[in-house]
């Protein structure tokens, strides 16, 4: 799907022509270039081109709209731009929203976002279990609630509250630093796959950029003004995760923050925004009712109705929820190994439990 | 004159002839060895002078050539002096030659004529076997181990002087005894099943991981019991036939770690996990077995599997798929026998807490579980975890009956008789020794079965070599139900162990 004007689609191109100039342009400190994004056409060559502004200038003759509105239609990219019906609504309460949206995946699901309440669930890249869990439950909990779960394809947090957010059965959006076609980080090919399957993978950037070092925090903004609220699972301070609730807090979004251990570096973040006034989220529930009010609307309990038919089958299924061994639940069961391995491995086919690593199984959302 | 005496020389585990030429002809005295003797075969000189002499027996001042044929071949070790000393008495003519040929020796000699037992003298009773000869003559110490050797005569040497006694004629020595030990001789020191309180399902997969011949990765923090467990494995299996004894006592032979008897139990190695490439499967400029060798037909048990070095795992790609280890070495190659069964262990994560006070954050889970792929995870077909039990479990008089090795190892003996039938001709003795076109021969599955595994791999992602690890096990576990179909539990069970699930924590 192609919605996009002419000029949205220069424009988005010439930025991401000037993407290598904008990364020297910024200063050590400085990691946002949302002032920048922001300015007319002119200014931006101004400011970004520097003594290099002619060769920019040749790039935006030599460009040709058509010609690239054609390779991006062969390529199946969905591109919208903020003129078009189906730009998100709540991306145009940014000072500078992007251009144009270019994605790949169901191109159904910018429908579903301007329609339905949206969550963003961020994090540090190095999650400790405790927030690897945290985001898995949250993001596995909305998506099995019809809410759809967005986040950045990042390492740690992000990509597991996607994991969550498919294997609940939702719809995932990722939102990405580079082109909508460059998986970064690469260890998430296949991840990148099931959300491109399942939901959408956006991007501010034309197919095949690279990422920058200043394009996460200017991706963190879509992040935060694409939902109705931010959820922070575990931050450092600083950290990329700060600034994209720093983005929800000024567009006046609600910001949630999971509550973590004092002692944790990676807890610092998200317990100084609960002293700031953010909303502690200590699950699913938390976080419907900040969007829908209390109780209007609670997670989803299928798991009641999709009791297997088999009693041995249900009474392991329950005990491997709250166990941590194979020993344990062949306890809590009083069958013996053989069997509480057969009943686990036959959960598994058919998609009841899923396995946590090496350390046993945990229900599905089914 | 001239004379020849054959020996035998260990190559790798094998026994290689060797023929110890002497020629003794007049000229200035002199002692020259030639055929790429080591060191410890040149000092022989000096220990045969000194044996003969002491042995009254006389060392010929004449000029004097010793070659071990064939000559191109290294040797190595103090086995040849009793050929030495030998082939100069048969070529000086202080005894009569004329039997020699039907003899072979081996036995190194003390500066007073004694013989010393050396290493491999049962390969070398095998060797001198398969080449026809009608006796061999060993040291007394070596006699035992030789003697297991069925179809030649064994005899006992003590020393120089009574073997040129036997050359002339003037003492015939008993045949020597087999060192077969009695049936209970061995059986109180072997470690028990029993001992072991709770683990139901690292005894389970034990149980499995004996029947089929599978290897196992057990999975737990420290001190839950995975060594205890794993010391139990050859206790299960079945004990070893008379030629598996055979092999698994040549290879200690040769190792020069056997206590000179028949093997009655299978060997069980534990290798620190600081060992190198070498170790592991053998090298060195004299090519010697390495632990998984030395664990042939028995047990190779390597603990904290992520903290060996990646070579040394990655060295036992060869050992694991083809049940032996080449070395090569110059211009010879070497061939030791490694089929063994190996069990793994490790922790959980690197920090090996428990779970609620665990600090790793999932970068460092996943790079430790990283650590873990490579050829020798692809070989591993069971995945247990071995919890800590409670310390009131542990206390508490046990109300239901323990599982003795004893049951255990009946049943095993039965499913692996039933694979020894089903696979005869095939070339492989357990379904864990199948590969996956043998496996999918071998394992046939009802259509409604097929479908479902088929659906499977879809859903969770089940790689085609996790597709047949599945089916190897689900066999092995219908082989312990003595059932000749597979059914639908089997399966569930099978699936149940399977590795796959580290992919996803460590993609």
């Amino acid at each position: 799907m192609i919605d996009a004007c002419d000029a949205c689609l220069r424009r988005s191109f010439l930025i991401a022509h000037l993407a290598p100039r904008i990364a020297g342009l910024l200063g050590r400190g400085e990691r946002r270039a949302t002032g920048l994004l922001g300015l007319p056409e002119s200014d931006l060559l101004a400011a970004a081109a520097g003594r290099r502004v002619e060769q920019a200038l040749a790039f935006l003759d030599a460009l040709s709209v058509g010609r690239e509105r054609g390779r991006l239609a062969a390529a199946h990219v969905i591109a919208v731009c903020r003129h078009a019906e189906a730009y998100p609504p709540l991306l145009r309460e940014l000072g500078d929203p992007p251009a144009v949206l270019f994605g790949t995946g169901r191109a159904e699901v910018l429908a579903v976002l301007a329609r339905d309440p949206t969550v963003t669930i961020v994090g540090t890249r190095r999650a400790s279990p405790y927030g690897t869990e945290v985001a898995y439950a949250l993001g596995r909990g909305l998506g099995a609630a019809g809410v759809p779960v967005v986040s950045g394809l990042a390492l740690g947090v992000d990509g597991t509250a996607h994991r969550g957010c498919l294997d609940g059965g939702g719809v995932p959006v990722a939102v990405v630093a580079s082109g909508p076609d460059v998986v970064y980080p690469r260890r998430h090919r296949s991840l990148h796959a099931r959300i491109r399957e399942a939901g959408l993978v956006i991007a501010e950037m034309p197919p095949a950029t690279e990422p920058y070092r200043w394009s996460f925090p200017a991706r963190n903004r879509i992040m935060a003004s694409l939902a109705h609220m931010t959820l922070v699972v575990e931050a450092a301070e600083p950290s990329g995760s700060l600034i994209t609730a720093d983005f929800a807090k000024d567009l006046g979004r609600c910001v949630g923050a999971v509550p973590g251990r004092v002692t944790s570096s990676v807890a610092r973040g998200t317990n100084n925004l609960l002293k700031d006034g953010a909303a502690p989220i200590s699950g699913t529930e938390d976080v419907l009712d900040e969007l829908f009010g209390v109780g209007v609307r609670g997670p989803r309990d299928d798991d009641r109705t999709n009791e297997p038919a088999d009693p041995v089958l249900a009474r392991v299924l329950d005990a491997a929820a709250a166990c941590d061994s194979v020993e344990a639940v062949a306890r809590a069961t009083g069958q013996t190994a053989a069997t509480t391995r057969a009943a686990l491995g036959r959960l598994e086919a058919e998609g009841y439990l899923t396995r946590r690593d090496l350390e046993g199984w945990e229900r599905t959302a089914r | 004159m001239l004379a020849a005496v054959a020996t035998f020389a260990l190559e790798g585990v094998r026994p290689q002839e060797v023929t110890v030429e002497v020629d003794v002809r007049r000229g200035l005295p002199a002692f020259t060895l030639v055929g790429l003797p080591d060191r410890a075969i040149r000092e022989s000189r000096e220990r045969v002078r000194a044996a003969l002499l002491n042995s009254e027996l006389d060392f010929p001042q004449k000029r004097l050539t010793v070659n071990l044929a064939p000559a191109h071949v290294r040797k190595a070790g103090p086995s040849f002096d009793l050929a030495i000393a030998v082939g100069l008495l048969a070529a000086s003519g202080q005894v009569p030659s004329g039997r020699l040929t039907e003899y072979a020796l081996a036995g190194e000699l003390s500066l007073s004529g004694e013989l010393r037992p050396v290493r491999g003298a049962l390969n070398a009773a095998l060797g001198a076997r398969r080449a026809g000869y009608r006796r061999v003559l060993v040291p007394e110490a070596n006699a035992p181990e030789a003697a297991l050797v069925e179809g030649i005569e064994v005899s006992a040497i003590p020393s120089l002087a009574r073997l040129a006694d036997l050359l002339h004629g003037r003492w015939t020595p008993e045949p020597a005894e087999p060192a077969v030990p009695a049936p209970h001789d061995s059986l109180p020191e072997a470690p028990d099943l029993a001992d072991v309180r709770g683990q139901a399902d690292a005894k389970r997969a034990l149980e499995i991981a004996a029947a089929g011949g599978h290897n196992l990765l057990m999975v737990g923090p420290p001190g839950a019991g995975k060594t205890m467990l794993a010391r139990r494995l050859p206790g299960i299996l079945p004990p070893p036939s008379f030629e598996e004894a055979l092999e698994i006592t040549q290879v200690h032979s040769a190792a020069g770690i056997g206590n000179g008897r028949l093997a009655t139990e299978r060997p069980f190695r534990a290798p620190h996990h600081t060992i190198s490439a070498q170790g592991l499967v053998g090298g060195g400029t004299r090519p010697m077995p390495g632990e998984i060798t030395l664990a042939h037909r028995g047990v190779l048990f390597l603990d904290e599997l992520p903290e060996f070095a990646r070579s040394a795992v990655d060295a036992l790609r060869q050992p694991l798929e083809e049940g032996r280890v080449e070395i090569t070495r110059g211009q010879r190659t070497l061939d030791f026998p490694a089929n063994a069964i190996v069990v793994a262990a490790c922790n959980r994560c690197p920090c090996a807490r428990a779970p609620d006070r665990c600090s790793c954050t999932t970068l460092e889970l996943g790079r430790y579980q990283r650590r873990l792929s490579g050829p020798l995870v692809d070989r591993i077909d069971l995945v247990c975890q071995v919890e800590a039990v409670p310390a009131v479990e542990l206390v508490r008089a046990s109300g239901d009956a323990p599982t003795r090795a004893v049951d255990v190892r009946a049943r095993v003996v039965t499913a692996r008789q039933r694979q020894l039938v089903r696979l005869a001709g095939t070339g492989v003795l357990c379904n864990g020794d199948m590969d996956g076109r043998l496996t999918r021969r071998q394992v046939p599955l009802q259509a409604n079965l097929a479908g479902r595994l088929l659906a499977l791999r879809d859903r969770i992602a089940l790689s085609g070599r996790g597709h047949d690890r599945v089916l190897r096990v689900a066999r092995t576990i219908a082989d312990l139900e003595r059932r000749d179909l597979l059914t639908a539990s089997d399966l569930d069970e099978a699936l149940s162990y399977r590795l796959d699930a580290w992919q996803r924590v460590a993609a």
